[in-house]
């Protein structure tokens, strides 16, 4: 569905992926973006993992809303990730929708996959990025870094494939998903099916799409990214275009209206089935679970240098989801650093102006 | 071992006396001068736990591994004989139990290196008894009020606690005017001590 840009190119896996579900996903193709240049020893590739709903478009204009790369200030020349110096690799996961295979890719039938999409799985995306590794010839990475999602891809890599990555630098994230996680997430699968136009997943060749039911969960998912705080100090009380209270159900409120930009503007860009796919392997994320119950058994076997950020106001993904990833790196004797950064907009703070987190980046990667 | 010349004396006695090679653990660790010694200058695997995230930051950034966190709580966190060295310097008389702190020293070490500075010191004596007041001295500059230092000890005091947790003395230095001294009288001379326990 992505129209593509001369800065995203694509890789087919010339393998079949297998999947923890037990199924096969035949033909798979990664979308990516690179930036710098590939030292002749491969010795300075750094992957960026992207979140819920980001894409390989780190630095780089994006190809529907023509916004800057979603985390231009972190990676570009002299940049925190820099990529005079590093050979930078962003890819679009498996059961997007920027062009790496996903639910409304066209299966081996001529129609889009739709539901018939097999259910993936943090690891099933990372098994699709070691893919993508595989293809360029770059046995280690520099650095795997990610944010949210990104940080549980960057997880998965160091728990499955240890030797990929010689950094791994984890922000905002978790190891497991909480009860509290999945059941925001599942409000917005619930929203977008709930939705007439969702026609359980067979909405690609319609005029209609399932649009009004991703708006409200992008709605309730953005609200989660943010902090009370935050949203305190952005929007207040205060009323949006008006001098009083219209007494209806309009956006009375910045915030009303706010949200419902975030929700709209969402579904020009993403598409519903891949929101459900994505968020059902973030709830399938138990990466101990994966190891025998324990999450130090994940790490047994790191050589990897770990650096683990979060974020104080982050509720999605608190401070002690970071210190139980920690602990467990210690309890593995992985060499493992950890910092709680203030910042007043929670979750997003990653994605944001932050000096500290900066120099904490730059200074694990140099 | 230019490295350690910079270093605060005690730091410098402590990362003279680790085993080359070592594990070690540096309890509130603060912009990692001893960890970065240790490593460079001591071919040793040395991980960090500090509470002050500033602090953490500009290790993290210097290429060490340290944790932010509260030593009275985290410690706990860490596996049993981990480390072959455990370090906890001027840090136990700021701990909410010291005695707890060093039974979680020894836990996580098979060694640790303890350093403080000496309440019997005479001018804190002095000052106490002459002054009648809390002493404020070159070794404890700050108030009693905003002290972080809230369990003083004194040379003699660490002895007898090292001896009730059943600790042995491998080794003790004395300082005072940032100069190593003998330990004759060291619990009036010494401003500060370190030393070094095993169990």
């Amino acid at each position: 569905m992505a129209p593509f840009t001369d800065h995203s190119s694509l890789y087919r896996i010339p393998h079949p992926l297998p999947l923890d579900s037990g199924q096969m996903l035949e033909d798979a193709e990664i979308a990516f973006c690179t930036y710098g240049t590939l030292a002749p020893d491969k010795s300075n590739a750094v992957l960026v993992c992207h979140a819920l709903t980001g894409d390989q478009y780190v630095a780089s204009e994006h190809p529907i809303t023509g916004k800057p790369g979603w985390w231009e200030r972190m990676v570009g020349p002299g940049k925190p990730i820099d990529t005079d110096r590093f050979f930078v690799i962003c890819a679009n996961v498996i059961g997007s929708c920027m062009g790496s295979t996903g639910p409304a890719s066209i299966a081996s039938d001529g129609a889009p996959y739709a539901m018939r999409f097999p259910v993936i799985t943090i690891r099933d995306m990372v098994r699709g990025l070691v893919g993508l590794l595989d293809g360029l010839e770059i046995a280690q990475l520099h650095a795997v870094v990610g944010g949210s999602m990104g940080g549980m891809q960057a997880l998965s890599l160091a728990a499955n494939w240890p030797d990929r990555a010689a950094r791994v630098l984890v922000i905002a994230s978790t190891a497991r998903h909480s009860a509290q996680n999945i059941a925001f997430h599942e409000v917005g699968r619930q929203a977008i099916m709930a939705d007439p136009a969702w026609a359980g997943g067979n909405y690609y060749a319609e005029k209609a799409r399932p649009d009004n039911g991703l708006a409200v969960a992008r709605m309730a998912a953005h609200i989660t990214y943010l902090s009370e705080a935050g949203l305190t100090e952005k929007f207040g009380r205060r009323l949006q275009d008006r001098d009083a209270k219209s007494f209806g159900f309009d956006a009375d409120f910045q915030v009303e209206s706010y949200l419902r930009y975030q929700g709209s503007g969402f579904t020009r860009r993403f598409d519903a089935n891949s929101y459900l796919y994505i968020t059902r392997a973030m709830d399938y994320l138990d990466i101990a679970e994966e190891h025998g119950g324990k999450l130090a058994n994940a790490f047994a076997r790191a050589q990897a240098r770990f650096c683990i950020v979060s974020f104080d106001t982050d509720w999605l993904y608190p401070t002690a989801e970071s210190r139980h990833i920690v602990h467990a790196l210690n309890a593995a004797g992985a060499k493992v650093s950890f910092v709680e950064l203030s910042a007043a907009h929670g979750h997003d703070s990653f994605l944001l102006e932050h000096e500290q987190l900066d120099r904490v980046v730059e200074g694990f990667l140099a | 071992m230019s490295l350690t010349t910079q270093l605060r004396p005690d730091l410098a006695v402590i990362a003279a006396h680790v085993a080359p090679a070592s594990r070690v653990l540096d309890i509130g660790c603060g912009d990692g001068s001893l960890m970065e010694a240790l490593e460079t200058g001591k071919d040793c695997d040395a991980r960090g736990l500090e509470l002050d995230g500033a602090l953490v930051e500009r290790c993290v950034a210097r290429g060490l591994s340290v944790v932010q966190g509260d030593a009275n709580v985290d410690l706990a966190d860490y596996p049993d004989k981990a480390f072959d060295y455990a370090i906890l310097s001027q840090t136990l008389q700021t701990a909410t139990r010291p005695d707890l702190m060093l039974d979680e020293l020894l836990r996580v070490g098979r060694r640790a290196f303890v350093s403080f500075p000496n309440f019997a010191h005479w001018r804190t004596r002095a000052a106490l008894m002459f002054g009648g007041r809390m002493p404020v001295t070159r070794a404890l500059p700050v108030s009693w009020y905003e002290t972080e230092n809230i369990h003083h000890v004194t040379v003699e005091d660490f002895r007898d606690l090292a001896q009730m947790k059943g600790a042995k003395i491998e080794r003790a230095w004395f300082f005072a005017h940032e100069m190593q001294i003998s330990d004759l009288g060291a619990n009036w001379r010494a401003e500060f001590a370190v030393f070094e326990l095993s169990r």
